[in-house]
Order: structure tokens, then sequence, then C-alpha cells
């Protein structure tokens, strides 16, 4: 009997369920479970009410990433919330025998690097978190997605979650990006045009030669980003660069393990003939450097493009949500963001922490200057990171120009560690939210990608990274 | 283990119009350093609620006479989006918030409150409209929900179906544990681990 064509996430899907009762979710195994500090204490205080223990502390992987302050000097360097949560997650880890990257690890890092990055993450594989940027796995042909704290307690007691089973959504990128141009771009491109609820529902796969093109770290940062339109994961089929990438790391299958998964991920790309319950298209060639302007990532311009009239809008909600935009952000409707003076820039998260995200603006900042009056704050998305850096003189570079070169974490993406911005100022960031406060208290946030945002450090005002290319 | 419930709800609403709010608005990150779900509703929607110098800003909604003792808040399109903090659920309950409705929620957010016992309705945009309009012109309008016919009504308009997932309406009705339900299967759990090794 001939098997229906199935998409990699239909594929996935199936080969995780346990059990299913009629008119109920599935219960859907999960292969690995990524912890961190802030979503997970009243999991664990769940488990200590039931007299439970974690039931698969080896599916379970620690760190600390978003209370922990970026400079030197751990806990002491917290505040007394931060110490307690931090103290709190090792406790929790030591009772219940989960590998903790924690404070004195030289791998600790934010969760969503460190997990490819020791070689956890795997084709295939179901991987939750309670963070939404779980998504960025999707890079690697599995299926990841955020969760809950209550589902954080559901996975630790049975590894398994329940699950309604999402639609598909194809996000075909063809064509070939220009220079100066970036995986950030496309992605900021793609929730510019479905806007910050257009993939409720839906999981996204991203397919064609403008995808296939990005490297591993790319990939990432387009999956990352699902969730900011809001679909809960976002997959790209493995292919030989998603194999190379996971050879030889810590935790990928060695020897013949090693052939047996191969042989397994070879076959998880989408069918011939499989079906998705919607498709969006996008001309990569079309695509120009990006920046958003509002208080969602779905508010995106091309970096040329003027910004949107509120008063040439139709739907009056719309038009409602543009104004209150522009009241909080203090753009002029109708004009260009290139100019507009810059207070901060944030080089780093869970978005574009990676190496590669690091050498690209290094390249842009060699022998500059961080212009006078702005701050650039250079954080490595994992402890590796920073050590890959500073064997390759990333460090010297970002230092040398004037930025500062910190600890890996998850820094002024969240502002919950000590790392913000004050109330007013503008940062340019390679974060991936860009809503009112979130990198501080009545701060203004600009998403772009290193390009850019590096551009942004040498001029102090939001430039075209073009013009500086050499 | 106790579960939340929900039944039926009449009780009085506000109205927060703005679209895609996401749950850094709904409870700002630097409140998310507890390891407990006390004290969240005194930080709900914490920068808009409180001006600069801590004092409450007596133009936010919840601070607004008519605000106290409602139980139902009628937000605006693609509530909840963003992070998946559960502490946003938490803090909407520690208010005292009961219902939420909207014409999208998104998915996490969902999720989080049906387990907590928020309960999030759909409706249409016209009957959003519909509700918005009744309220401006009633500060005291009763809203109705009532789970077990899955419908939402308030005077002048006769009970509406809104969706909601079986399953979820099944243990909100009944007050099960989600978790007790899952841990039925560990059996399941044991055979699907043997079979895959």
């Amino acid at each position: 009997m001939s098997q229906k064509s199935r998409t990699i996430f239909e594929k996935i899907w199936d080969a995780h369920v346990v059990a299913q009762e009629p008119g109920a979710p599935a219960v859907l195994y999960i292969d690995l479970h990524l912890v961190h500090e802030v979503t997970s204490p009243q999991a664990f205080s769940v488990l200590k009410e039931r007299g439970m223990k974690v039931r698969r502390p080896d599916r379970t992987v620690a760190t600390m990433d978003h209370s922990i302050p970026t400079v030197p000097g751990g806990y002491e360097a917290a505040d007394e919330l931060g110490r307690l949560q931090l103290r709190q997650l090792e406790t929790n880890c030591k009772d219940h025998g989960v590998r903790l990257y924690g404070l004195n690890s030289e791998q600790r890092g934010i969760v969503h690097v460190i997990g490819p990055e020791q070689g956890f993450t795997q084709p295939g594989m179901t991987i939750v978190c309670g963070d939404s940027h779980t998504s960025t796995h999707g890079a690697f042909g599995s299926l990841g997605f955020g969760i809950g704290t209550s589902e954080v307690g559901h996975v630790l007691a049975t590894q398994c979650l329940l699950q309604h089973k999402p639609k598909t959504c194809e996000i075909h990128v063809d064509g070939q990006l220009r220079p100066g141009v970036t995986a950030k771009d496309i992605i900021l491109a793609l929730l510019a045009k479905i806007g910050a609820g257009g993939g409720t529902g839906y999981v996204l796969e991203y397919t064609g030669a403008a995808i296939r093109a990005l490297d591993m770290e790319g990939r990432m940062t387009v999956c990352n980003m699902s969730i900011e339109g809001g679909a809960r994961a976002g997959m790209i089929a493995p292919d030989d660069k998603t194999f190379q990438f996971i050879a030889g790391r810590e935790f990928a299958p060695k020897g013949e393990a090693w052939d047996k998964a191969m042989a397994y991920w070879r076959t998880l790309p989408t069918d011939p003939g499989a079906t998705y319950d919607k498709v969006v298209s996008l001309d990569a060639g079309k695509i120009e450097p990006m920046v958003t302007w509002g208080t969602n990532p779905g508010q995106g311009v091309a970096i040329t493009a003027p910004l949107p009239d509120p008063s040439c809008v139709a739907s009056a909600q719309e038009r409602a949500s543009l104004e209150k935009a522009f009241a909080y952000m203090k753009f002029t409707p109708g004009k260009p963001l290139a100019g507009e003076k810059v207070d901060v820039v944030f080089l780093g998260s869970c978005t574009n922490g990676r190496v590669g995200d690091l050498r690209a603006a290094a390249q842009l900042l060699r022998g500059r200057r961080v212009a006078s009056g702005v701050r650039m704050l250079v954080v490595p998305g994992s402890q590796s990171v920073k050590q890959t850096a500073e064997a390759e003189g990333l460090d010297r570079i970002f230092k040398e120009a004037g930025a500062e070169w910190r600890e890996a974490g998850c820094s002024m993406c969240i502002a919950m560690n000590g790392d913000q911005i004050a109330p007013g100022q503008l940062a340019v960031s390679t974060s991936n939210r860009n809503f009112e406060g979130r990198q501080g208290k009545g701060g203004r946030t600009v998403l772009a990608s290193p390009l850019t945002a590096a551009a942004a450090a040498v001029t102090g005002c939001i430039t075209d990274p073009r013009t500086l290319i050499k | 283990m106790s579960a939340p419930q929900f039944t039926k709800l009449t009780a009085r609403c506000v109205v927060l119009p703005n679209t895609d709010v996401d749950t850094d608005q709904i409870i700002p990150a630097r409140f998310l350093k507890v390891t407990d779900k006390l004290g969240l509703g005194e930080k709900l929607f914490c920068d808009w609620r409180y001006r600069d110098d801590g004092s409450p800003n007596p133009s936010f909604i919840l601070n607004q006479p008519e605000a106290k003792g409602v139980q139902v808040l009628v937000a605006g399109n693609n509530f909840g989006c963003g992070s998946s903090r559960e502490h946003a659920p938490w803090a909407l309950v520690g208010w005292g918030f009961r219902v939420v409705i909207s014409t999208l929620f998104a998915d996490i957010f969902k999720g989080n409150a049906l387990k907590n016992g928020l309960l999030p309705v759909v409706v249409e945009p016209a009957a959003h409209a519909a509700l918005v309009a009744a309220r401006a012109k009633d500060p005291n309008l009763p809203v109705t929900i009532d789970l077990e016919a899955q419908t939402v009504a308030w005077p002048g308009q006769d009970p509406l179906r809104f969706p909601i997932d079986p399953f979820a309406r099944s243990c909100l009705l009944k007050g099960v544990d989600e978790l007790g339900y899952l841990l039925g299967f560990l059996t399941n759990v044991e055979a699907y681990e043997a079979a895959r090794v």
C-alpha cells in the first residue's frame, strides 16, 4: 500500500503520538526538554507537591540565560530575586539529576544557542522549552515549540504533552539574497507581509532556493522568529549542511548510531506531492535590509522605504494600531527611518548571537569606531561562542571600536538582568522583539540584522549597511 | 489535585481595544524573577497602569471607578502574542479576570489561560464591535459566559456560540487536572519508549 505524501511536520508528528483518545488532544512524546531559570521554578514546585521526580532527566537539559547578568561576577552581580531564581534552578537540577550548564560552565549560554552547539538538537526530534523562541531548533528539521510553565511541569513529570495538531504553512523563499541582505532580513520581510498574528495556528516550513542557500546559523535566525508571526514552530528540512553542522558535536550520535540516525534523517524532508494548508511566497532578490519602526515585529519596512502613514489606512482598527505605535516610537509617518539618531546598539540574543553574526558585524566595524554618544553592547549567545570569537580576535575588533564585550546571556533582549536601555532611548537591536518597554521601560527598539546594527553603531544613526560595505 | 473550574459567569467588563497586546505588556519581564505565582496581579499591565512615579495612571481602564470588580476583559485582536510566559494569565487571574474576549488569541497564551481557569472567548469582529459599542453605552453592562452551552450574551444580544477545544471545555467544566490525565497514559509512554529503542 502506498503511503500518503507527508510534510516533514506530519512525519515528525506521526512518529511522536503516544496515544490519542477521541475528542482529546494527542499525547505527544518529547525527545528533548530544555529548561531555564525563569519559567521552570513553579513547574518543579508542582513535582514537589506531588512527590514526583523528573521522569527522564537524560532528556532534560538546563541552562541559566534570562536573568543572569552579562558582567563577570555571576551571582554577586545579580539582584536578590535574580540570585534566588538562579540558585533555585541549581537546587532543582541537583535534586532531580538534570544536567545544568550553570554559572561556572564554559558551555553555558542562551538555551537556543547551546542546544544546537552541544549537539542536543537533532533532526526529527520533538523539542520543547518554556520559551517561545524554541522555534529556533526547527532549523535542523526538528519540531521545536515554546510551552508555558504548566506544560513544563507536564513534560518534567511524563516526558509528554497534550497537543492539538496544528495546520501547516509553506513559506517559499525563492531567488537569491543580494549583498548586504541576510537571514534576519528574510524573516523581518516575511513578518511585515503576514503580520504579528498571521501565522497563528500554523507550523511554518521554509522552503526554496534562498533558504537552502542559508548556512545553519541563518536558518536558525529565520526559524527563531517564526513565533513573532504567531506560528509556534518553523522548520527547515535537513540537508548536508545540517548533518555537517551536527557531526562530531558532544551529544551528536557517533559510529553506528550516527549511520542509523542519518538513515532516518534522510527520510524526513517533505515528500513530493505533499500539500500544506496554506502557502506564502517571497522573492529573496527583492528583499532589502529591513528595520522595524513600530511596536511589534510585524511592523517592519525596507530601510530605504517610507514608513506607513496611518491616515492612508482604511481599517479603523489597523489605523488605531499604527497610531499607537507611532505615538510610542515618536517616528514620522511617511518618511524613511534612515538618519534617525540612535543611542544604543545591541548585538546578541538567540536570534543573532552566534559567531557568524559577530563575524558579520566585526567585519563592518573593523578599523572603524562606534560613533560618539552611542553605547554598543556585544553579547555572545554562549560562552563557547565567546571563546570562538576571542580565538578569532573578534573581541579586539569590538573593543577597539569602543563596544562593550560581555559574558553570554539574553542580556538586553529581555532586560531582566541589569542590561537595559533608559526611557526614551532608541536602540537598534539584533534581537527579536520591539514590544513597548521590551528592552527597558520607556525604551524604543528597532529590530535589524547584525550588519544594519553595526552600521548604526558606526554612524550613530539608522543607516543602510550597504553604504558601508567595502 | 484540584484543577481550575469554569461553568457560567455573569459579570461586568472593561475594554482594552489595542490590537496585538503582547505578554510583555500584560506582565513586563522584570517581574518574572519570582519563583511562585503570588502578587503578579498587582503588576498586571504595569507600564500602562502606573505612571513613572508609581501612582495609578487615571486614564488606564483598570484605574477607572467602574473597573472595580469586573471579571471580563474585552481585548483587541491577537491578544497575548509574544513570550510564552504563563505569568501573563497568572497576572490576569491574580487581578480578578475570569474571561478574556477577543477576535484572536495567540496560541501559547490561549493554552496557558485555559490551564489557569481563564476562559479565552473568540468572537467574530462584528460581535466584538457590538460588544464594545454596548459597553460604551452602559459601563455596567453585564456579560454572561456559559461554558456548558458555549455561548456569550449581553443585554440586547442573544447568546452567541463561541468555539472552544472540546477537551479543554470538558476539563474546565469538570475541574479535570490535565497532569493527572497525562499520568494516566504512563503505561503507553513506557511501551512507546520500549518500542523505539
